[in-house]
């Protein structure tokens, strides 16, 4: 597909902008040339996209510069509760290892991404820009094929086995600027990795290819009212993998986030769950798109929204089970409870199925907290919004029990709580 | 303790008056019961006290220890000391009982000025309660009336009742739906909770409850205002000449 002469434009112009990257190895710069020519075939995004009809992309697409990293404080507190990984530390899209921690662990292989593009590594040769370019199949994705062609920064995790502790990956944005960040993870087979993420990225990809009987499981923070991201996860299972993603988002200006997942080997588990809050005139998007391309796999896609003011919640999901990938088992809910009556939730769930023996169901509400239930909680003395809190919290709870850590999901029915008790009042 | 007068009240939507110059008075330690057919207003009357939207009053005064009632938010009056046990008690599906009921506690210490009570002390009062309610410790744990039967329900009211210590107890039908036995424990939990600071309103169709809950006074309600006031006595006259002719005597 070719794009407008406009929508070209537009995507020679978000290369500009972007400083070009130094030496690099001959696969990584052609894999760099593949991603400009499938930006510039697709144009940058706009408005009149189907794929952009809720979510418009101006603020997502307006050349930022990258701003040098600034000093940030050595000591940060924990944002996942009782959860202590090994931290690397980004500030402003850039590597701080002077932050950082101890990245390597038994099972794990901690290399930076201008590293290993410098150097012949056949896992990364086989995915940077691969699992992007599989992903826009069906549906382009520029500002993707714009991270690979232009990011310089990012790690790539090649897990090797059962890795003792979790690994956080903590993004610190300061003053203005964009930042552009590309990470790569190969889980072998019979490895498995608990990635956590945390802070706003301007522009993020993350290619993850779990080997057959691999585990990768990721928990995702993103918050602040000013934010603007652009954020993929492309992801590719073998057979009998496990895969499960969860990102919290709260507040922001405009955030997108897109996860694609194949199953490409049988018997594997991919899930794929969020919980949004918004207030202000924050807009969140959540868009998935999930690929049944091997027999017996079973995938889930779980969001849960809770908007005030005049906050938008959107989520597009789809799940394409290609022909003769027999016994798929998936499911897609998203659900929104909206606290006041100018926030909006926009859901587009989108079923595709070319196999007969097959068990797909999707569902999405909107509403107001039920009143009886309130009128119930406050009559037994719970002001009201210690009600809507408790309310909200059980809205919510599909969500976290997405996630397997138990401490994690603590950590983030403890984020809602806060949210919920700082709402109205500025507190983030 | 509750003074009621002249209460006229419409539904907001319909623009439907339900009650029509109601007035009751009920005294500290007293324990008065209401009787009336379907239709009479009396679950709207326990609404309105308690507070839940919908309801419009137009005219007349509803006063709790001279507090007025009808400016506070339903949460003030539960602090205030109003309880309402529901005809109807809501399922919540994620909220835990026990949170439930040890937030509801604290809240309403919270408002009154008073400490917060302890976990253990907390645990240790419920289950005690419990036990003598014959609620499953298990039930505690599950989310707010999810699942459980008509009769656990009601007894989860009443468990509500005993924790929180209210001083003006409101029971909305609170036997539908049980059976002689169920109804038996459930009027044993109230009669316990009797004493001289604490007053109970008792709404019932059926003379049955007021063998087990003894009340000082028996109103008859029809048409949105108390139509007769007597002893318990009344109650079974209503019980064996129905309530036909109380309304032919009102018309």
């Amino acid at each position: 597909m070719m794009a407008t002469d406009a929508k070209r434009k537009a995507a020679e112009a978000l290369l500009h902008v972007l400083p070009l990257p130094g030496r690099e190895a001959g696969w990584a710069r052609e894999a760099r040339a593949a991603a400009r020519t499938r930006l510039l075939d697709a144009g940058a995004p706009a408005r009149r996209d189907e794929y952009w009809k809720y979510t418009d992309p101006a603020r997502l697409t307006a050349p930022i510069a990258v701003v040098e990293a600034t000093d940030a404080r050595p000591d940060v507190e924990s944002q996942f509760g009782e959860v202590h990984p090994r931290r690397a530390r980004f500030v402003n899209g850039h590597f701080r290892p002077d932050l950082s921690g101890d990245l390597a662990q038994e099972g794990l292989v901690v290399n930076t991404l201008s590293q290993v593009l410098q150097q012949d590594i056949i896992f990364a040769r086989d995915l940077f820009g691969k699992l992007e370019a599989a992903g826009q199949e069906k549906i382009a994705r520029p500002l993707a094929a714009l991270n690979t062609a232009c990011a310089t920064e990012g790690l790539v995790l090649h897990v090797t086995g059962k890795v003792a502790e979790p690994l956080h990956l903590r993004h610190d944005q300061i003053g203005e600027g964009a930042s552009l960040m590309h990470h790569l993870i190969r889980v072998e087979s019979g490895g498995s990795l608990l990635l956590l993420e945390s802070g706003t990225v301007t522009n993020k990809v993350l290619e993850i290819d779990v080997a057959d009987g691999g585990s990768f499981q990721h928990v995702l923070i993103q918050e602040g009212p000013r934010a603007c991201a652009a954020n993929h996860i492309f992801a590719r299972l073998g057979a009998e993998a496990l895969f499960k993603t969860f990102t919290l988002t709260a507040d922001g200006e405009m955030t997108r986030n897109e996860v694609v997942m194949e199953f490409t080997g049988d018997n594997s588990v991919g899930h794929i769950a969020g919980a949004v809050l918004a207030n202000g005139a924050s807009h969140i998007d959540n868009t998935v798109f999930v690929t049944h391309g091997a027999e017996h796999c079973e995938s889930r896609q779980v969001f849960k929204h809770v908007l005030t003011d005049k906050a938008h919640g959107i989520f597009q999901g789809k799940i394409f089970v290609r022909k003769g990938t027999q016994k798929t088992d998936g499911y897609q809910i998203s659900q929104a409870v909206l606290l006041a009556d100018g926030a909006e939730f926009s859901a587009k769930p989108e079923l595709e199925i070319y196999a007969d023996d097959v068990k797909c169901s999707h569902g999405s509400t909107t509403g107001k907290l039920d009143e009886t239930a309130m009128f119930y909680l406050r009559s037994r003395g719970v002001p009201y919004a210690e009600a809507e809190a408790m309310l909200v919290a059980a809205f919510a709870e599909e969500a976290f029990t997405e996630i397997d850590n138990e401490a994690l999901a603590e950590a983030m029915r403890a984020h809602v709580a806060r949210w919920m008790a700082g709402r109205g009042e500025g507190v983030q | 303790m509750l003074n009621i007068s002249n209460l006229h009240v419409k539904l907001e939507e319909e623009d439907k008056v339900i009650l029509k110059g109601l007035d009751l008075n009920i005294g500290a330690g007293q324990v008065h019961a209401i009787m009336g057919p379907n239709g009479s207003g009396k679950s709207t009357l326990s609404y309105v006290l308690a507070g839940r939207a919908g309801y419009e009053v137009t005219e007349g005064s509803a006063t709790l220890d001279g507090n007025n009632l009808l400016a506070m938010d339903p949460e003030d009056r539960a602090a205030a000391g109003l309880f309402l046990a529901f005809q109807y008690p809501v399922e919540i599906p994620g909220v835990g009982n026990m949170t439930f009921l040890r937030t509801a506690m604290n809240a309403q210490r919270k408002t009154r000025g008073e400490p917060e009570i302890s976990a253990p002390a907390f645990l240790k009062l419920v289950r005690e309660k419990a036990k003598s309610l014959r609620i499953d410790p298990d039930m505690l744990k599950r989310p707010v009336n999810v699942g459980f039967s008509g009769g656990e329900k009601k007894r989860n009211e009443i468990l509500q009742m005993a924790m929180l210590e209210p001083r003006m107890c409101i029971l909305d039908e609170t036997d539908s739906g049980l059976d002689v036995d169920a109804m038996k424990l459930v009027a044993e939990g109230v009669n316990a909770l009797r004493s001289e600071g604490r007053s109970f309103l008792v709404i019932t169709h059926y003379q049955r409850l007021l063998d087990h809950i003894k009340p000082d006074v028996v109103h008859i309600m029809a048409d949105g205002r108390i139509v007769e006031t007597g002893g318990p006595e009344l109650a079974f006259r209503v019980e064996a000449e129905g309530y036909a002719h109380l309304q032919q005597s009102v018309a």
